[in-house]
């Protein structure tokens, strides 16, 4: 097995003098708390180790601000989802007129509704195109190369469920927009081979645009595809903290530092 | 890329990985510096753009043009571009599928253990006209306007009654989207369904009526209407049986 990176010498706290004393004033009673609070967590979890493996791995140098898309991307991902949550607080998924009501409800009257409502509509383009911005990198850095082909194919999953979400978020405000525009989408799903037709029954949840449409796009929305994107992010950044970011394609490795190179095997 | 390759690869990233910075704090710095700047521009697009709520879904009637979001209309502007309907699937699925795979297997089939976009002219170049193709796409889409009216003239033979009915029709056909897809005239844009301006020469009345019951995908069906406001319904199917 290899050895967990180093704590970098920063962070590492001083070694205690002999014949200090024990602990007296509050600021370190309150530190000797907070350790031994750790402490008893990771005894019985054992975590530290991975923290450690997490966050003291060595990044190439040479990585640049192209390499923050990715988090920037889950960072979009993430405020989609807590402004998804307090629009769920007053949303209902009722064709009856309910759902055109609630939006209507936090457009104009829910406190900082339609903020929160901006946010989550315009987090979702910033998020399309971060989404993006992450993919071309990762293309003409060659970063799908070997050893990384398994994280890009789960990445190609990751755009084709970001754009589902969209599809299916876009309806949900019931609006002429919304409906005419997704009446126009599930057919054009219909028209695919083989499984088109079935899949724009499965979306309109029947042959007809009904009451249950609307819910299962919800269900897709909010429950579903969410769910299947955090567990594949999830995977996607395991792979990247066992991988390693790529080192800019531009960098060569100075062959001429044997010192280097040992440290490197060991 | 072959097993010398391979450990050749493996060899030099360790270095380079050797000779750089830990992840925290580093990276994590610039992680939460772009971080931050996302969160401002989500606030600042919220502020100034704010969340609009058209008016309520109505199945009967369009009155807005069926558009996807922004970042949707690459895949619609390419139906307009395919225009034979017997193309239609190939246009709507077939594209976008066929591109999904060849990203998918994308590092099964570029295996060169070459990385500087430079020395990739194949993979650099696909890259940046799929980006271009993809830009324009969305930009003939965002300016194809969203028309709702009709600007034609009546023949001149219809008279009373059957005048008022055109234009009813003519109104009718500007509130249901039928522009988004179709030319009339001058009005509306050129695909993905075929114009309509001379529809009636080899389509008669009924069968368009049929049409707009059941229509073949993507057209969405206008069977409500027909059901629910039949006097619309019927208003509509006058005025494009009069498209000589
Ligand atoms: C989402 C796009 C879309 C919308 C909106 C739309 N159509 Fe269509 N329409 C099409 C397509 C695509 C076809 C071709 C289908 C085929 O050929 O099988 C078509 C075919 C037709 C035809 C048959 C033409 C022929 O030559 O056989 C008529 C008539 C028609 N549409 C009328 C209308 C009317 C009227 C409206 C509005 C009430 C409308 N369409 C709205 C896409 C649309
Ligand atoms: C929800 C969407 C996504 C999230 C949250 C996400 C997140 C991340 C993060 C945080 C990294 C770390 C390195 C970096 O930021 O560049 C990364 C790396 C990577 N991602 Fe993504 N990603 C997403 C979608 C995609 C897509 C669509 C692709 C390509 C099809 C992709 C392919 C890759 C690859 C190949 C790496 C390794 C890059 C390297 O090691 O240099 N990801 N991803």
């Amino acid at each position: 097995m290899r050895l967990l990176p180093p704590i970098p010498d920063r962070l590492k706290p001083a070694p205690k003098r002999p014949g200090t004393a024990a602990p007296q004033k509050p600021l370190e009673l309150v530190q000797e708390a907070g350790i031994s609070a750790v402490d008893w967590i990771d005894e019985r979890t054992s975590l530290s180790g991975g923290l450690r493996w997490l966050l003291f791995r060595k990044v190439p140098k040479g990585t640049n601000w192209f390499y923050t898309l990715g988090s920037a991307t889950l960072f979009a991902f993430l405020s989609q989802a807590v402004t998804g949550v307090f629009l769920a607080m007053y949303y209902r998924p009722d064709v009856a007129g309910g759902a055109y009501e609630s939006v209507r409800y936090i457009t104009n009257y829910a406190f900082l509704g339609e903020f929160v409502r901006g946010m989550h509509k315009w987090g979702s383009s910033v998020m399309v195109i971060l989404v993006f911005l992450h993919m071309a990198r990762t293309f003409f850095f060659g970063a799908y190369k070997y050893p990384r082909e398994l994280n890009w194919v789960i990445g190609v999953t990751l755009l084709i469920l970001t754009m589902v979400m969209s599809f299916t978020g876009y309806l949900l405000p019931f609006d002429q927009r919304a409906y005419w525009a997704t009446i126009v989408g599930v057919n054009i799903n219909g028209t695919g081979p083989l499984i088109g037709p079935y899949l724009s029954d499965f979306l309109r949840a029947g042959p007809e645009f009904g009451a249950t449409t609307l819910s299962r796009f919800y269900a897709i929305h909010m429950l579903l595809v969410p769910g299947l994107i955090a567990a594949l992010v999830g995977a996607h950044l395991y792979l990247v903290a066992k991988l390693g970011t790529t080192a800019p394609p531009w960098l060569k490795a100075e062959h001429k530092e044997p010192e280097l190179e040992a440290k490197a095997k060991a | 890329m072959n097993q010398a390759e391979k450990e050749q690869y493996l060899r030099e990233y360790n270095i380079l990985k050797s000779q750089g910075k830990p992840f925290f704090p580093y990276a994590v710095a610039k992680d939460s510096i772009m971080a931050v700047f996302v969160l401002v521009v989500i606030i600042v697009l919220s502020i100034i753009l704010g969340a609009e709520l058209g008016p309520k879904a109505d199945p009967t009637t369009t009155t807005y043009v069926p558009r996807p979001e922004w970042y949707f209309f690459f895949l619609f502007e390419v139906l307009r571009v395919v225009k034979p309907p017997a193309l239609t699937p190939f246009a709507t699925i077939g594209v976008p599928t066929i591109a999904m795979i060849l990203l998918f297997l994308l590092p099964f089939y570029d295996r060169s253990p070459e990385r500087r976009p430079e020395r990739r002219p194949i993979a650099t170049t696909a890259g940046i006209l799929t980006i271009a193709a993809m830009a324009y796409l969305t930009f003939l889409g965002a300016s194809a306007g969203s028309p709702n009216q009709v600007d034609l003239k009546a023949p001149k033979d219809l008279h009373g009654t059957a005048l008022a009915q055109f234009n009813a029709g003519k109104l009718v056909v500007g509130q249901s989207g039928c522009l988004a897809c179709h030319k009339i005239g001058e009005n509306g844009n050129d695909g993905p369904g075929p114009e309509l301006t001379h529809v009636a020469r080899d389509v008669p009345q009924n069968a368009i009526a049929q049409t707009l019951r059941n229509p073949t995908a993507p057209m969405p069906s206008f069977k409500r209407l027909a059901t629910q406001q039949p006097q619309k319904f019927k208003a509509l199917v006058f005025f494009l049986g009069q498209l000589k």
